[in-house]
């Protein structure tokens, strides 16, 4: 088991990063820096993640970066992984990519690359809507959640991205959330040990788009966990394994209300208490899908 | 020596088995198919050693050749037509790393409607991307154009994506004897792969985070420097091919009976063999005309075109490709240098050949003779662009 006091002391994430207040992809970098070390190649499509290593020449990602357009991410790391060998040196090829760049615009080419087994990791920072651009909807938004393009709430489902990776029968699918960085960094570090396509799906509550304050970002991706919004698992040979804390969430009767975790945020302000029905029944059969994979 | 009887798509495909390439990854798209199917083969029958990646789109071919030239590896892709322009952002961005990748575009109509055939619209709208821009006239330049592009990108002065332009079907599926050169000769000629920086080093590299807008301008001027460079390159380069290969083909242009016309016709790609047996013709019946083939369309020959251009009376301008709402995009070109003369030519426009439209000998014969005559006439022309319709 992994401690925190185990964790390597040397800095990823520099000061003077200019990541808004909160941000779940500043406290994502760390803990991507912690768990894989220097041998990061970290390949990033357009993102808050391109905005907040700061202005060139300086860089506040101490790692071999490339920022790479939009929908390109998977392919360009994919590049990089088929020659890594030739080339020598100690090279992890790494996509940190938003959800709007993993499961809208880059989908074609990550499930290219995940269908060819490319030797890589690809994360998948999930903060439910494209962030950076100022708060749109992606296909990764939740039912009923406010954003820029949908003032009245969505009206549809997040797609079960985890799932769909699960399916290309690639090596490693695991979820993770920044409120549980041990968890986080042992699944980075299980998955640099597989040789093969590793997909790691990284909840990040984003209090910029999601309206909360700053300073509870760790307790909403928390909430999210414990409320069931939110569910860790891993899975080796399609096979899945919920991980601590939700393998005790199977049980609903343990979890949180899910209006503890929705009324925190500011984007579910107009959900009438039916909406709250529809968005527990939409949490209730995620659970349903995933546990037939157990 | 090794005389083989290649297709257009065959030639590319030695010239990259010769040319010791690390990684090669490609979409099949007609009439560039061919190329990628025996790039495969090659590699898994292990007569080169190069991986191959098969993608799922051009888009994700042109980003992983680039993943894969950011770590200090020398690739190759090819595309056609909708390929070519779903790549299109990545073209930017590969330019705009300054990483060298060589690519061979087989020229194709765009739609709709669906059409397979020849035109060059696909290759020039990738006009303003920062890719050096090479077009060949037939199979063997084909293959020592591919072989010359690895060395000149690669150049420390250039540092720059190049890509090769082959008439569709007309060179990619039209089989001719191509002298293809031992592999020896090509390894001595391409030295070991060379770009400006590799992300796989050891060396704390961010690439592409935000710039000061002077910086970004910094860098978009260096590029207009390295692509004025590579006119010194692409010439130096001919001259030691030619040394190794008894071929050259001077460079930016090539000048067929230039040098005591009073007339040039100017085109790119395999129909310049066509323009080439009109002026023998017309030089047969005591037109003085020549022919100026555009090698490179980027850099653009701006000294070398001034400088035929001096001498002569009229210019016929062939392009396979229009900018809607203005002009053939050589006719243009030539034209705006035609402006750098006291005494300038007459300098007209024809676009024909568009949609795969034949254009032979007779449609030459008729345009030349008749531009030549008008001039001869008037000193000036009614029409300074036309289009040569079918029918």
């Amino acid at each position: 088991m992994l401690r925190i006091q185990d964790l390597p002391k040397d800095k990823y994430l520099l000061p003077g990063h200019t990541a808004c207040p909160g941000c779940p992809e500043a406290l994502g970098l760390r803990y991507l820096g912690m768990a894989l070390g220097k041998d990061i190649v970290l390949v990033v499509p357009a993102s808050c993640s391109s905005i907040l290593q700061g202005t060139m020449p300086g860089s506040s990602l101490a790692m071999r970066v490339v920022n790479v357009p939009f929908a390109s991410a998977a392919a360009v790391a994919s590049g990089i992984a088929n020659i890594k060998e030739l080339v020598g040196g100690n090279v992890v090829p790494v996509v940190w990519a938003g959800d709007g760049a993993t499961a809208d615009i880059g989908f074609a080419g990550l499930s290219g690359s995940a269908e060819r087994n490319d030797d890589l990791i690809y994360v998948c920072v999930d903060n439910e809507a494209y962030m950076n651009t100022g708060i749109q909807r992606s296909s990764l938004t939740p039912y009923g959640a406010w954003t820029t393009t949908t003032i009245k709430g969505k009206s549809e489902d997040k797609k079960e991205l985890p799932l769909i990776m699960l399916l290309h029968k690639i090596p490693y699918v695991a979820t993770a959330s920044i409120a549980f960085p041990i968890d986080f960094i042992s699944k980075l570090r299980k998955a640099l040990n597989i040789r093969g396509f590793k997909y790691i799906h990284l909840h990040a509550p984003c209090p910029t788009g999601w309206r909360f304050d700053p300073s509870k970002t760790v307790e909403v991706a928390r909430l999210a966990v414990e409320s069931g919004a939110w569910i860790l698992f891993e899975a080796e040979g399609g096979r899945v394994r919920l991980t601590p804390p939700s393998n005790t969430y199977l049980d609903k009767s343990r979890r949180k209300p899910l209006k503890e975790y929705l009324s925190i945020q500011g984007r579910f302000r107009s959900l009438r208490d039916e909406d709250v029905k529809v968005f527990e029944k939409l949490v209730d059969s995620t659970w349903e899908l995933i546990i037939k994979f157990t | 020596m090794v005389i083989k009887v290649l297709t257009g798509n065959y030639a590319v495909a030695e010239a990259v088995r010769l040319s010791n390439v690390d990684l090669i990854t490609a979409y099949p798209i007609t009439p560039q198919t061919t190329i990628v199917e025996r790039l495969s083969e090659y590699v898994d029958l292990g007569v080169i050693k190069s991986r191959f990646v098969r993608v799922e789109s051009e888009f994700s071919a042109l980003a992983v050749a680039y993943g894969a030239a950011l770590c200090n590896a020398r690739v190759f892709t090819a595309t056609s037509s909708h390929g070519l322009l779903y790549m299109h952002e990545m073209l930017w961005w590969v330019a705009g790393s300054r990483i060298p990748i060589v690519m061979a575009v087989v020229t194709r109509s765009i739609g709709p409607p669906w059409n397979i055939w020849n035109e060059h619209s696909d290759f020039m709208d990738q006009r303003d991307c920062g890719w050096l821009m090479a077009f060949a006239e037939n199979n063997q330049e084909v293959l020592d154009t591919t072989i010359q592009l690895f060395r000149i990108t690669e150049d420390e002065r250039v540092y720059l994506p190049g890509m090769l332009g082959l008439d569709g079907f007309l060179l990619s599926h039209t089989s001719e004897p191509v002298d293809v050169p031992e592999e020896h000769i090509v390894k001595s000629f391409l030295k070991p792969r060379s770009q400006p920086y590799s992300m796989c080093g050891t060396e704390l590299i961010t690439l592409g985070n935000l710039p000061k807008a002077e910086d970004h301008m910094m860098m978009r001027y260096d590029i207009q420097v390295s692509m004025e460079n590579a006119k010194k390159v692409i010439k130096e380069v001919d001259l030691e091919y030619s040394k190794l290969t008894g071929r050259s083909y001077g460079g930016l242009v090539e000048c067929y009976r230039c040098s005591d016309s009073s007339y040039l016709v100017v085109g790119m790609g395999g129909w310049v063999g066509t323009m080439k047996d009109v002026c023998d013709e017309l030089r047969d019946l005591g037109y003085k005309v020549g022919v100026l083939k555009i090698r490179f369309f980027r850099p653009f020959p701006e000294e070398d075109i001034i400088e035929v251009l001096r001498s002569v009376k009229g210019v016929l301008v062939f392009d396979r490709s229009i900018s809607y709402g203005s002009l053939g995009h050589i006719h243009a070109e030539v034209l705006a240098r035609s402006y750098r003369l006291g005494n300038r030519p007459v300098v007209k426009g024809i676009i024909a050949g568009l949609a795969g439209v034949d254009v032979g000998v007779k449609e030459f014969m008729n345009s030349i003779v008749g531009f030549v005559n008008e001039v001869e006439e008037r000193g000036y022309v009614e029409k300074y662009s036309e289009w040569l319709l079918p029918g």
